[in-house]
């Protein structure tokens, strides 16, 4: 069993106040969903549990131990997948630098083999958000932060991301994040919703 | 009678460099063809990236340079030229733009509300009205003297749609209205966009959010891969979907979180990569031989207009 643990997290830009005195939890088979208002500092506290803020007050561990160096067993997954790859590398070289799935996998998450030696430009962003979440899903990740994953989607790839992605977390005991505005999404794949003006001051 | 506003055959393409001087076509929209009507509300529904957009640009004529376009936009039944473009953008046709990034930072907002005015009583009789407007969106005097970076996400909203209301509008075309906003901010757009309708407006709502769509407009058009593929009335997104005849947009509607989280195999390919034939085959469970060599053509079925040769029926 791996914890997530947040204790007692600030975080300002300057003067403005943006995480105050965040307390939060989750084990690695859980997948919870937050939920806060727009401007309310969700995509900001995903950023520090993923180490891209680095700047904060408090702490983050995994069974009580602050992520060193290496791979971050804590990664996050972003909005636009086409802002995450290097637009001058083929797929390939994108989903290698996490590792390479199997067959079996590559297959599941609906990834023809063609696209490898396309560049990201040349790809949908439905097809991208599938490299980006199995890129996510090395075998070293324990919990995956899932930032508006699917906003920009159409219902229908909507459904098959995360049919893809929960399917995966829970066979590998990898605990999810759910970040979205969308409540009706998160009533309908997460065992339990988070506010987030409920976990800060 | 003419329509208030007809589009037909409307094609926008670009021709992009890609690896040093390799050059490719990308086709963002395709043989599109819709109208809208006085006291209507007609969403166009696409993902995003899809170039939606570009509808917007191309009917107020500010398409960049490099856009080939086809096809035809007519107002009032007379073919709009860029000169007609020019003339009624602003206008008789308003546009309310994406979000706050498309006001100037260095401006007050009251400044780019009005816009320049050279004469001084012409001047005064639009301040006077701007200020009727803002205070109907309970924007106070405070707010005609802010930058837009002092605007919140939802004061900034209300702002772009009091801009595009002051020349009395016959036609808005608004472009991704509710996106980033919350909640209760969300419900008041959507809202004020109706009572626009209601006051006899016509307009275009490009959006990707489908429940937007839904609560606020009279049909929706929805785009696949830059073609129209079904318009229907949009009391049709209700139920089970039955009454959805294009197999994409029943998936679609049944995929929503609301409805049953549907999963439908198969998934959309990016613009360079458009199948020969109907632009949805590939993914269709209902493909025949003429799907995969011939593009369907636009026509009527039962009030809906539907670009498919094999489409559903109510019993499917």
């Amino acid at each position: 069993m791996d914890v997530l643990k947040v204790e007692n997290v600030n975080f300002n830009y300057g003067s403005h106040k943006i995480l105050t005195n965040l307390n939060f939890s989750m084990e690695n088979n859980q997948v919870i969903g937050l939920f806060g208002d727009s401007g309310s500092g969700k995509s900001t506290f995903c950023k520090v549990l993923t180490g891209f803020i680095k700047e904060y007050e408090g702490t983050v561990t995994i069974n009580g131990e602050v992520p060193q160096g290496g791979f971050n067993p804590i990664q996050l997954i972003y909005q636009h997948p086409e802002k995450v790859m290097n637009p001058r590398w083929k797929m390939r070289d994108v989903l290698e630098e996490s590792w390479m799935p199997d067959d079996n996998l590559l297959d599941e998450f609906g990834i023809k083999r063609e696209w490898f030696n396309r560049y990201p430009s040349e790809l949908s962003g439905g097809e991208l958000q599938r490299f980006s979440i199995l890129r996510a899903l090395n075998p070293n990740t324990k919990f995956i932060i899932a930032d508006e994953i699917s906003t920009m989607l159409d219902a229908v790839t909507q459904a098959q991301i995360w049919d893809s992605l929960l399917k995966l977390a829970r066979k590998n005991n990898v605990g999810v994040l759910v970040v979205s505005h969308d409540k009706k999404l998160l009533n309908r794949i997460c065992d339990s919703i988070v506010y987030l003006s409920d976990i800060t001051e | 009678m003419s329509k208030l506003l007809e589009i037909e055959k409307l094609s926008i393409s670009f021709s992009q460099y890609f690896k040093g001087l390799e050059q490719r076509e990308l086709k963002v929209l395709s043989d599109l063809t819709m109208d809208v009507d006085d006291h209507e509300i007609l969403a166009v529904l696409g993902s995003s990236g899809s170039g939606k957009s570009l509808l917007a640009h191309a009917i107020l004529g500010i398409l960049p340079s490099n856009a080939k376009v086809s096809g035809s936009i007519r107002y009032k039944g007379k073919e709009m030229d860029d000169e007609l473009k020019e003339e009624l953008r602003g206008n008789k046709i308003s546009f309310i733009p994406q979000s706050v990034n498309n006001l100037n930072p260095l401006m007050k907002v009251k400044e780019q509300a009005i816009g320049y005015i050279k004469d001084e009583k012409d001047k005064e009789k639009i301040i006077k009205k701007q200020r009727e407007i803002f205070n109907q969106y309970n924007l106070s005097e405070e707010v005609d003297e802010m930058y837009p970076f002092q605007l919140s996400g939802g004061m900034a909203r209300k702002v772009l749609i009091s801009t595009a209301l002051l020349n009395d509008p016959e036609i808005i075309i608004a472009d991704e209205p509710t996106p980033g906003l919350d909640e209760e901010a969300v419900k008041e757009t959507i809202n004020n966009l109706v009572e626009l309708k209601e006051k006899g407006i016509g307009m275009i709502l490009i959006t990707h959010d489908i429940n937007t769509a839904i609560e606020t407009s009279d049909r929706i058009a929805i785009l696949y891969l830059g073609y129209v593929i079904e318009i229907t009335d949009t009391k049709n997104f209700s139920g089970e979907g039955e009454k959805l005849l294009h197999p994409y947009t029943r998936s679609l509607y049944r995929a929503l979180p609301e409805t049953y989280f549907e999963l439908t195999e198969g998934h959309q390919p990016s613009y360079q990569n458009i199948p020969k034939g109907c632009p949805y085959h590939e993914n269709c469970s209902r493909q025949i031989r003429e799907c995969h060599y011939e593009l369907p053509e636009l026509r009527e079925v039962n009030g809906t207009i539907i670009r498919c040769f094999n489409p559903l029926g109510e019993g499917d």
